[in-house]
């Protein structure tokens, strides 16, 4: 078992009350010296009485590549929203790495300490270009004073080219994003996600739409991030997760139903029943 | 390398913009200015006092109405309480206006005529230093801002958004309205401020001063235009509207909506209030029924009519609009505010980019 993170209050991480904080190029950054970047302790939610997260207990190691199954409605997205501040937790503890407080952060505080985010639908901003939607989402200092005077730098216009290269739309960097096929959406979200440099990358169900070519290659760039990264990808797509290769944790009615190597898991007799064998 | 901020500004619009923009200026700054005070008033050229106020008061609203479409076309934010920041612009610098009357007022008073009316004895003391005309100028830019900045600091914390978010802006103006029609307000009441004399001891109405009036508008109104072209052109416009679109996504990525709404509201507010200010002289009277509601639904209908989301579109809107209404008032009294519903309907239905959409399509058929 991992130890307990130490409860250190980082200073200004007073929740609502210190907006301010957020886009402070000087970021504290994540303490990682237990090699663990995010515990998750006894979290429960639950809308209108239904508990759509029962006592979750997770631990993501740094550089991991974890993989989350489970059937629809197990709370792998509210899961997903709790570690990005959308939705506070009933009860429970949510830290990133040892000293930071999810559950006391706002979203723009979290996604700057480090956490980024694709969403389940692809979300990105359609009436911007591809170029614009990787610039806006590229790290730098986020606060409104910035934002008004910033100006592209050489530096920031080839990373911009750097990743359009990567997730294969740099024919399409003028193209307003709006046009683009579901994958290609989907492609540049894991793009806008990887210019934000996080070091925890949240992936609801990535691949969905893509061919088998674009969910591949998918799969190699996951891969290639793991190490460098944390990831936790959430996928339906079994022969994905078998090519991603790491731990596989198998949610099940908002709590933990079995977690090891995905041969494991699917030799486990629950699983089988809840999920793999519908 | 970091590119000069006057290079960058220039970038900000096309050469054809540019040379539209010059041509205002040649226009609303001398030759208008020129027809009224050197050409004699028997000549077909002379630009009459009701032209030259007219204009004057149009480029006011379309001063309004692009303020209003920083918030609505490019932030997403629709507001129907726009109107109470143009009357607070109004009110500050009527306060002034009723300062400079002096005693020339028909009690005689050093007061302004309502106090006397009401028996008071002296100034309440929110009207201290309001004979200052620069103390004047600082309470425009501030009132406005600071009542925006306020209401939409709890609001945009609070998340409210869309029709819910209009609501509470009517709530807002129409409290204001309330608010000012009460004599103890100390605002001269329902009948609010009027019978000015005088600017920096110059005859408000001679020629010269609405001349000058007019170009102060006009050169406003470029400013403006200016301003908010920069702000949509720049990284911060990109967000603005890609909050608009997408806000959650923009949170996720690191940026808090709160901060970027709350500028661009404030300076909308700001606009307003200048333009209210300029406005005042011009009509020669402020009352409450600036902050009807109606009034402020009147200019989310010019931004609708001309174009959300272009700039030059709410200035054509405001344009139309009004040139329309001072003709239709005129001819059918009791008819324009159903007209105006009318209108709004009707623009909503077919032309949902506005006069602006309808240009850009029917150019867009000539080339195909
Ligand atoms: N905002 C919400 N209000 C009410 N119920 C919700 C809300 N979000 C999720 N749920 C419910 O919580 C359960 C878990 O949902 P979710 O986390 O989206 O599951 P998964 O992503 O694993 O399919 C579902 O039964 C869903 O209907
Ligand atoms: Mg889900």
């Amino acid at each position: 078992m991992n130890s307990k993170p130490v409860s250190v209050e980082a200073e200004n991480q007073g929740g609502e009350g210190s907006a301010q904080v957020v886009g402070h190029v000087l970021q504290p950054g994540v303490d990682i010296s237990h090699k663990v970047i995010l515990y998750l302790e006894d979290i429960s939610v639950s809308f209108d009485g239904f508990k759509a997260l029962n006592n979750l207990n997770m631990t993501i190691d740094a550089g991991e590549l974890r993989c989350i199954i489970g059937p629809n409605g197990a709370g792998k997205t509210t899961m997903m929203d709790v570690i990005t501040g959308k939705t506070r937790p009933d009860s429970g503890t949510c830290f990133f790495g040892q000293t930071l407080d999810l559950t006391r952060m706002t979203e723009p505080e979290i996604a700057h300490a480090g956490i980024g985010r694709k969403f389940q639908k692809p979300t990105i901003f359609e009436n911007h270009t591809v170029f614009e939607n990787l610039e806006l989402a590229m790290k730098t200092d986020k606060r409104v004073w910035a934002s008004l005077f910033a100006w592209l730098d050489r530096e920031g216009r080839d990373k911009i080219a750097d990743t359009l290269k990567l997730i294969r739309l740099d024919q399409e960097a003028d193209r307003q994003a709006g046009l683009l096929s579901h994958g290609q959406k989907q492609w540049l979200e894991i793009g806008m996600l990887l210019m934000q440099e996080p070091q925890l990358l949240l992936l609801d169900e990535p691949v969905a739409g893509m061919t088998d070519d674009e969910t591949e290659r998918t799969a190699e760039l996951f891969k290639s991030l793991a190490g460098k990264h944390s990831l936790v990808v959430v996928e339906h797509d079994m022969a994905f997760i078998e090519q991603l290769g790491g731990k596989v944790t198998v949610l099940h009615e908002g709590s933990v139903l079995a977690e090891g190597s995905l041969a494991k898991v699917q030799a486990d007799q629950r699983v089988i029943e809840v999920y793999l064998g519908r | 390398m970091r590119t000069p901020f006057t290079l960058r500004f220039l970038a900000a619009m096309p050469r054809s913009g540019w040379i539209a923009m010059g041509l205002f200026a040649a226009i609303t700054l001398v030759l208008m200015p020129a027809l009224h005070l050197f050409v004699p008033e028997s000549h077909p050229l002379h630009v009459s006092n009701y032209v030259i106020t007219l204009g004057g008061k149009i480029m006011c609203y379309a001063i309004v109405a692009v303020a209003m479409d920083l918030v609505w076309g490019y932030g997403g934010i629709l507001s129907l309480g726009h109107g109470v920041f143009f009357a607070l612009g109004g009110y500050a610098f009527g306060m002034y206006l009723m300062r400079e009357i002096g005693t020339d007022g028909s009690y005689q008073s050093h007061l302004p005529d309502f106090m006397v009316f009401l028996d008071w004895k002296e100034l309440p003391w929110y009207w201290a230093g309001s004979d200052s005309f620069l103390l004047t100028l600082l309470l425009v830019l501030a009132v406005p801002s600071l009542v925006a900045y306020v209401f939409g600091y709890f609001a945009f914390r609070s998340r409210i958004k869309g029709v819910y978010f209009a609501i509470i802006t009517q709530a807002l103006t129409f409290a204001a309205m309330l608010l000012f029609f009460r004599n103890e307000t100390g605002f001269g009441g329902n009948n609010g401020f009027t019978d000015f004399k005088r600017i920096l001891g110059y005859d408000i109405t001679s020629p010269e001063m609405r001349a000058t009036l007019f170009a102060l508008s006009a050169l406003v109104l470029m400013l403006t235009l200016l301003v908010g072209r920069y702000l949509v052109i720049s990284k911060f416009g990109r967000i603005l509207a890609a909050i608009r679109d997408a806000e959650s996504r923009v949170m996720f990525i690191g940026y808090n909506p709160l901060h970027y709404k709350l500028l661009i509201w404030t300076v909308s507010a700001m606009l307003c209030g200048i333009a209210g200010a300029l406005y005042v002289p011009q009509v020669g009277i402020i009352n409450p029924g600036e902050m009807s509601p109606a009034n402020s639904i009147e200019i989310a209908i010019w931004v609708a009519v001309g174009g959300r989301g272009t700039l030059i579109g709410p200035v054509i809107g405001a344009g139309l609009v009004n040139a329309f209404k001072s003709y239709f008032t005129v001819a059918f009294p009791e008819y324009w505010l159903f007209f105006l519903g009318a209108l709004f309907v009707g623009v909503t239905l077919w032309l949902p980019e506005g006069v602006v959409g309808l240009w850009k399509r029917i150019k867009a058929r000539g080339k195909a």
